[in-house]
């Protein structure tokens, strides 16, 4: 099972109700994936040096503030954090590198999930109402949020094995579906130098296709090959900067469909997480192909 | 003709009432892509669905006409006995599947797998298949005034399979076959109770080659 939501908003004025068209998306989504469930929103987007991490940790206590104040000391950068619940978004303009070094080498417990100028995850175990509610999702205005709602198949029900998961500088990845080769794809990728947290199927994807970007494919080169070596039933919505990508696999296993109208373009693993939004009636509705990306926004 | 708001009275009241009704026009709104909507309905009712519904509308259908005005989700009509299911917008994925009897009407788009072991229903799909399409398919007939992805009626039995458009690809077991007036006449019956504005001329027959199943031409009558 499982759900996937994405909507960007093209009409500008709609962008500080984003959170609250995004909300019965993700809900309605509910009786597909009620372990836990997760978003990606873009937003407030940081400029210059600056980027923006997305930390989590097991416990709502975790003194960020305290570890924000050591980071630009240490690291001699500016640095500042918001506390957001069980995680917290943390902008600061020391090289990247040393922003992930540190953090592994100074505070293990807290996870990074997620890094760029505008991306924000959020991610919990629990009903997705309950979740979207205590990260304060609702009031949220942005450009555009990809969701999930997970009934665990494949790894443990945990706050790390939830959706999304990043797969390089604003991008992230969510899946429906169950991969089949995802144990041999790891051992390679671990060779590669990547790191995994969960015995999760879709990190894996999400590293497999960090992987290529960070050799120099563009998204667009990173999905063409994911076709060739991921093995299993997916269909895939990637979060970027700009919009988002749809992948299904090629026979097309797993549900999707694809809805625009002039203000707003939506995916869903069922229409009906996309009945509450204004003009769905009316919109352009169809069921996207297997194996061809549908994409919304810049591949590069 | 009376209306039932799926959003206020819910889906099972729904379906219990249009499964004992008396009345025979019904109007369904707010079906906000709920699934199961109009399913299990038996006698001459007229139900239009008013937007778009989500999985198995109009499911086991036995006489009834179920118009959906917009698109509908993963198995429309799925075991049809009889009847006539219309959808004014695009399908997605196993129309029609395992269907027996009456009639389905696409008037967009079907997804893939549209008419999966299909058993004697009649499909017309106004535009396109998706791959995989009469998959097992065993009686019937499967009308596409589009175009057909890959695979069309892999491992078929003895359904007709008609295609204005281009074939990707045939699957196993599926060969071209002649046009003869029989056809014709069947086509073009089919194409006009589904007010379909094409030329049964400009068609071509696909069906089973016969070779992946223990058949016996003389029994050809039977089935």
């Amino acid at each position: 099972m499982c759900g996937i939501v994405g909507l960007y908003l093209k009409n500008e004025s709609l962008r500080p109700q984003l959170g609250r068209l995004f909300q019965p998306m993700l809900s309605e989504m509910k009786s597909r994936g009620p372990d836990s469930a997760g978003v990606a929103i873009y937003r407030n987007p940081v400029t210059g040096s600056e980027v923006k991490y997305s930390l989590a940790h097991d416990h709502a206590q975790y003194q960020w503030q305290q570890l924000s104040d050591e980071l630009a000391e240490q690291a001699k950068c500016k640095s500042r954090i918001q506390q957001i619940d069980t995680h917290a978004i943390l902008v600061t303009d020391a090289p990247e590198k040393t922003v992930r070094d540190w953090l592994k080498e100074q505070h293990p417990g807290v996870r990074l999930v997620g890094s760029g100028s505008s991306l924000e995850i959020f991610k919990e175990v629990g009903l997705p109402d309950d979740v979207y509610e205590r990260f304060g999702l609702e009031s949220a205005n942005g450009t555009h949020m990809i969701g999930h709602t997970r009934m665990a198949t494949e790894s443990a029900v945990t706050t790390a094995g939830s959706h999304p998961f990043a797969t390089g500088a604003d991008l992230c990845l969510v899946h429906n579906g169950s991969l089949s080769n995802h144990n041999r794809l790891r051992e390679e990728l671990e060779k590669s130098g990547l790191e995994f947290q969960t015995e999760n199927d879709t990190e894996v994807a999400a590293a497999y296709m960090t992987l290529k970007i960070r050799e120099g494919a563009s998204l667009r080169a990173a999905l063409d090959q994911a076709l060739v070596d991921l093995d299993g039933f997916y269909t895939f919505c990637v979060g970027t900067e700009t919009g988002f990508a749809v992948l299904r696999d090629p026979i097309a296993c797993k549900h999707a469909v694809l809805a625009e109208t002039e203000d707003w373009v939506a995916m869903a693993t069922e229409y009906r997480a996309i009945a509450t939004l204004p003009g769905s009636n009316t919109a352009s509705i169809w069921e996207p192909k297997p194996q061809t990306i549908y994409a919304w926004g810049d591949l590069s | 003709m009376t209306t039932l708001d799926l959003q206020t009275i819910g889906l099972r009241e729904v379906n219990t009432t249009l499964q004992s009704a008396e009345l025979n026009r019904y109007t369904i709104t707010n079906p906000m892509g709920g699934h199961a909507i109009a399913c299990g309905l038996q006698g001459n009712l007229d139900v239009t669905i008013e937007g778009h519904a989500g999985f198995y509308c109009a499911g086991m259908n036995k006489d009834a006409t179920v118009t959906v005005q917009g698109h509908v989700g993963v198995g429309v009509a799925e075991n049809m006995m009889s009847g006539t299911v219309r959808v004014t917008g695009n399908a997605s994925q196993s129309a029609g599947a395992t269907a027996h009897g009456g009639l389905l009407i696409i008037e967009g788009d079907a997804s893939s797998r549209c008419g999966i072991s299909m058993k004697g229903v009649d499909i017309v799909v106004g535009g396109s298949v998706g791959h995989m399409s009469g998959f097992m398919a065993q009686a019937g007939n499967l009308v596409i005034c589009g175009d057909a992805g890959e695979a069309l009626g892999d491992s078929i039995y003895e359904a007709n399979i008609y295609v204005r458009g281009s074939v990707e690809s045939l699957g196993a077991d599926c060969e071209e076959k002649t046009m003869d007036a029989e056809h014709l006449d069947a086509l073009s019956k089919l194409l006009k109770s589904a007010n379909m504005d094409a030329d049964a001329g400009s068609f071509k027959r696909y069906g089973s080659a016969r070779t992946l199943y223990n058949f016996h031409p003389d029994n050809a009558g039977d089935y």
